[in-house]
């Protein structure tokens, strides 16, 4: 009773002190937030615009050669005929060649890091370089590629080529640029993806697993192989993903090292192209039907890598709510 | 001598449960363990060579008329430099942050603390996590699509455009992620002493998060900074001076790919220059951005 009064009287009294808000401001705090709504909506919207843009621009592309353009090998501008099989078997085959060595290499640094095999005060700082490799831009890569990376792998090539060369991989001489060099390239490139959330996976399982795995006197390795790694699978699927997204739409470093020819070659030491060197190569210099081509090679690559990115994420989610 | 110990070692671990030095698993452990190190030293060579290389190479021509002079004719008995591609890269990522910096803040703002039933938030946080993977090719496409062929030239803006759509996912990812450490007993406060929600967020939350979100915005300069596939065909290359923001312009990424595949000595000397000026961007950024993120404010 008493209690109620007193509040009733604070009411007032702080009524008096505090007019209400004004409707300008509210407009502006309700304008705020609306605001901030739209712009939000607007970071999707330009991943929508990427593929609606992509699919109207190589419209009369994608009406002349249709699915037929997925599967025929023409790339010939002087006859406007166009297919882009070579690129996507390159963007696909130097990806898979990353991927085969990035793979093994990336997990087992993740495991090396996230493991106590060094102090802490070593891993920090290693692992802070293993970042930097994933910070260094693409045409540095592929500048150093031009002039040191190919030139290293001439003997490997050749090796592989005269004692594979009957494998159809193998069937050609190594002259320089070509799927090999840019596939390890990517493989430097992709390492540090495939590393990072793999040791965050790693890093993340509960202690009481390890615990229990060296109470029932399992080895250190044991205990990776058959705990650790098991419990971290989906993390490290999922970076491996993210990883084979980067690689199929690289382009700078993959330029420079993969040769740009558009004949298809499976041989792995020949030249090449992907779809994103070649929208790097002739983008700037085409016309007409060209460009229409080109827009359909990147509404490919581009449903490529959304399809890759979203299953990605849709792992990656399922082991550490973002 | 040392036998005799190490027996007596081993005979004690015996009885503590320890595996002997000579058991087959632990021959295993050593092998896999040694692998390991393999792996993550094959990791950092590459980086270490990267590094040294394009120093050597770099620092060379790396002098006071690289930052003067204008790129060099092929063959030319001058000293060229790549003046105008240093120019053209702050212009246009300069005109990349103006445009995503407030774009991807305020949708983070929605993100971290508007969106109550947290639905479209999930869908929107998806979307940028999966347009931070969509390569950065594309967004020079989009801007083609959309800029250059409207325009009919290539330019700055474009430039700038494609690199805004590059940086964006990674300004609104790390903003988010910044607002969200600041602690919720904060924007109580804020209210509670009667603060409309703007005023929490622009007065309160926001000021708290500065740093990290500083952190976040120099991370995605750096990375504009090196990229070059976007600029290819949206601001293109020129070899004369900045020029307005609507014609062709040069920036230190394309210098390099221009000059990567010439057989001119004098124009390759001046890409190994300009790498290792995008590489310094790039390992400054990210020692600088480490080291501030390890002070927070609250």
């Amino acid at each position: 009773m008493n209690g109620t009064h007193s509040v009733n009287q604070g009411a007032e009294r702080r009524e008096a002190v505090l007019p209400p808000r004004e409707a300008r401001e509210k407009w502006l705090d309700r304008g705020f937030v609306l605001a901030t709504r739209l712009f939000a909506i607007g970071v999707a919207a330009v991943l929508i615009l990427i593929g609606v843009q992509t699919a109207i621009d190589g419209w009369p592309a994608i009406r002349e050669f249709g699915l037929g353009f997925l599967y025929s090998s023409a790339w010939n501008p002087v006859t406007n005929n166009y297919g882009a099989l070579p690129m996507i078997y390159g963007t696909l085959m130097s990806s898979a060649i990353a991927l085969l060595f990035a793979f093994p290499l990336g997990v087992g640094t993740a495991i090396f890091l996230s493991e106590n095999f060094l102090p802490l005060k070593f891993r920090t700082p290693l692992i802070f370089m293993v970042e930097l490799l994933a910070a260094i831009p693409s045409i540095v890569y592929g500048l150093w590629g031009i002039y040191v990376l190919i030139p290293f792998l001439q003997p490997i090539g050749q090796w592989l080529h005269e004692n594979f060369g009957g494998f159809i991989l193998f069937s050609t001489r190594y002259i320089g640029p070509g799927m090999f060099p840019a596939g390890i390239i990517l493989t430097i490139m992709i390492l540090p993806i495939i590393t990072a959330i793999s040791r965050d996976s790693l890093a993340s399982i509960a202690p009481s697993l390890r615990q229990a795995s060296y109470g029932l006197g399992a080895t250190r390795w044991t205990t990776i192989f058959r705990v650790l790694i098991p419990s971290a699978f989906s993390g490290i699927i999922g970076g491996t993903m993210l990883a084979l997204g980067r690689a199929l739409g690289e382009t700078m470093a993959v330029t420079l090292l993969i040769g740009n020819s558009n004949n298809l070659n499976f041989s792995i030491l020949a030249p090449a192209n992907t779809i994103a060197s070649l929208l790097a190569n002739q983008f700037a210099e085409a016309s007409g039907l060209q460009v229409a081509a080109l827009m359909y090679a990147a509404l490919v690559l581009f449903l490529l890598t959304f399809v890759v990115n979203v299953l990605a994420e849709m792992i990656i989610r399922t082991v550490k709510p973002y | 001598m040392s036998a005799t110990t190490q027996d007596r070692g081993a005979a004690s671990r015996t009885q503590g449960m320890e595996r002997s030095r000579q058991s087959k698993q632990s021959l295993g452990e050593i092998i896999w363990t040694a692998l390991a190190a393999l792996c993550l030293i094959l990791a950092l060579v590459p980086l270490f060579l990267v590094l040294t290389y394009v120093t050597v190479r770099g620092i060379a021509r790396l002098d006071w008329a690289a930052f003067t002079n204008l790129p060099p004719p092929p063959l030319a008995d001058i000293e060229g430099g790549f003046r105008n591609a240093l120019i053209g890269t702050l212009i246009m990522v300069g005109l990349g942050a103006l445009i995503s910096v407030p774009f991807g803040v305020m949708a983070a703002i929605y993100l971290s603390e508007f969106s109550q039933t947290g639905k479209i938030a999930r869908w929107i946080r998806f979307a940028t996590n999966v347009l931070s993977g969509v390569p950065s090719i594309l967004m020079g496409v989009l801007v083609y699509g959309l800029v250059v062929l409207t325009t009919n030239t290539y330019s700055a803006v474009a430039g700038g455009l494609a690199l805004a759509v590059l940086m964006l996912p990674i300004i609104v990812r790390t903003t988010d992620e910044s607002l969200q450490i600041v602690p919720k007993s904060v924007r109580w406060a804020s209210l509670g002493l009667g603060s409309s929600r703007y005023q929490m967020v622009l007065r309160v939350v926001l000021p708290a998060a500065l740093p990290a979100i500083a952190t976040g915005l120099t991370l995605a300069v750096a990375r504009a900074a090196g990229e070059t596939a976007p600029l290819i065909f949206t601001a293109l290359f020129t070899q004369f001076s900045f020029n307005g923001f609507f014609s062709p312009t040069a920036s230190l990424s394309v210098l390099v790919y221009n000059f990567a595949t010439v057989p001119y000595e004098n124009q390759v000397e001046l890409a190994w220059a300009a790498s290792l000026i995008l590489v310094a961007i790039v390992l400054i950024t990210s020692i600088v951005s480490r080291w501030v993120t390890q002070k927070s404010v609250y």
